[in-house]
């Protein structure tokens, strides 16, 4: 029996579906091992574990002024807000440019506490980001852009469709057409940062997105920015964006 | 300069030709090793242009002969042609490492050298937004290369013109 008119729209909506569902926003979670994501799910067996609690230390620690982000933010965090904490990056009009969960950190720490600031790609930076990114797991990421966030974004996007270093491949022609495809015996993922920081299965290390990326410019045989340069502020801001939806799985496994 | 200082210049200068001549003898024997190993690294990196003809580079860079015995190590090197990350190739070690590319078998039956070629070379030209990384791109057309790699192509003409001669030995079987 040949389909009829209704058969033939059946299978064109089926086709338009599968299309539109291979463009669905997926955590790189989705593209783990049942091993690696039973590893994710694990509270003690998680290694990015370590990072979080290294965080909690500091987060209890006094400062300068004898405070600690405890005395506003709560005992473990408990006070803190983890829609607000899905929010970043906003926008900061002191300095006209995005505030990253982690340049907010770096704030606090410095004005707040009285400490002596903390250097972007500090190891302490990134160990409080952590902690306080893993008080918002599973909140959903929900960045928004504004007028003032707007350039940014629009760089962002720019930069993750360019091409880089010697070997001459952008974030895009990866991460857009062939996440689920297989490159180097590993499954290509669609590059989502709302696992971030995370800890890498192949280096050892917890990382935020900024040392991510850092780590795929230099396998590209790129000269990478600096910590913190407004390139990699720009790229958290449209990478964030194109997170939207997805929980926060800090701290997530990778590879 | 005082005449005790233009002696240790000279000093210098004498036991700095020494070196080389100690050096160099030295290394001769590694060269005799690399070609009989069949490296190519240490070969030429000087960058030999090309032209492209309806999808075909067909003169080989720098007039090069390929050899295919060495392309199908290169292929199969992680550090050097790396192919097995994104391609399945027809060879006995093979393993499936990736599948971003077509698989290699068979492609001297569909594909002209001269594309081969120019897909090894620059695969922008097929397809702007190819993942295909550049193995020998013009240096004008890159962007942020890392300051030890300026200068210089993923793969050496030399090595290009390898994997170039062993793609095209892989002609497809014959149906029964």
């Amino acid at each position: 029996m040949r389909p009829g008119i209704a058969g033939r729209l059946f299978a064109l909506l089926a086709l338009g579906w599968a299309t539109v569902g291979a463009a669905e926003t997926l955590s790189g979670y989705a593209y783990l091992t049942p091993e690696m994501q039973e590893l994710q799910d694990d509270e003690f067996g998680n290694p990015g574990q370590l990072t979080v609690d290294q965080g909690h230390t500091l987060f209890a620690a006094a400062g300068a002024r004898r405070q600690s982000c405890s005395s506003c933010h709560g005992d473990g965090g408990s006070d803190l807000d983890s829609k607000r904490i899905a929010s970043y990056p906003l926008y900061d009009p002191d300095h006209d440019r995005p505030l990253t969960l982690r340049g907010q950190v770096l704030q606090c720490w410095a004005e707040r506490l009285g400490n002596p600031p903390l250097a972007y790609a500090d190891e302490r930076a990134l160990q409080l980001e952590t902690f306080v990114r893993s008080r918002a797991r599973g909140e959903t990421v929900a960045v928004e852009i504004d007028e003032n966030l707007q350039p940014f974004y629009d760089a962002g996007e720019k930069l993750y469709r360019t091409r880089w270093g010697q070997v001459d491949i952008a974030c895009h022609q990866c991460h857009d057409y062939h996440a689920g495809g297989t490159f180097r015996g590993q499954v290509l993922s669609q590059g989502q940062s709302n696992g971030f920081p995370a800890y890498r299965f192949t280096t050892g290390h917890t990382v935020g997105l900024q040392e991510r990326i850092t780590e795929c410019l230099t396998s590209l045989r790129a000269e990478p920015y600096p910590a913190g340069s407004e390139e990699y502020l720009s790229l958290e801001v449209y990478m964030g964006v194109r997170s939207n939806g997805l929980k926060i799985e800090t701290p997530a496994i990778r590879y | 300069m005082d005449d005790f200082s233009m002696k240790t210049v000279k000093g210098y200068a004498h036991r700095l030709l020494r070196l080389f001549v100690v050096v160099s003898l030295a290394a001769a024997p590694l060269d005799l090793y690399a070609a009989a190993v069949g490296s190519s690294d240490a070969a030429d990196t000087s960058y030999y242009d090309w032209q492209v003809q309806d999808y075909e580079i067909r003169e080989p860079l720098g007039g090069l002969v390929g050899v295919p015995e060495r392309g199908a190590r290169i292929a199969s090197d992680q550090h050097a042609g790396n192919c097995y990350a994104c391609h399945v190739l027809p060879l006995a070690a093979d393993e499936f490492y990736g599948n971003l590319g077509p698989p290699l078998a068979g492609i001297a039956s569909r594909q002209s050298v001269g594309m081969i070629r120019l897909h090894v070379v620059d695969q922008t030209r097929f397809n702007p937004e190819t993942v295909m990384p550049g193995y020998y791109r013009r240096f004008e057309q890159l962007n942020r290369v890392a300051e030890k790699f300026r200068g210089r192509t993923y793969l050496t003409a030399q090595q290009v013109e390898d994997v170039v001669a062993w793609l095209a030995t892989l002609h497809a079987e014959p149906t029964p």
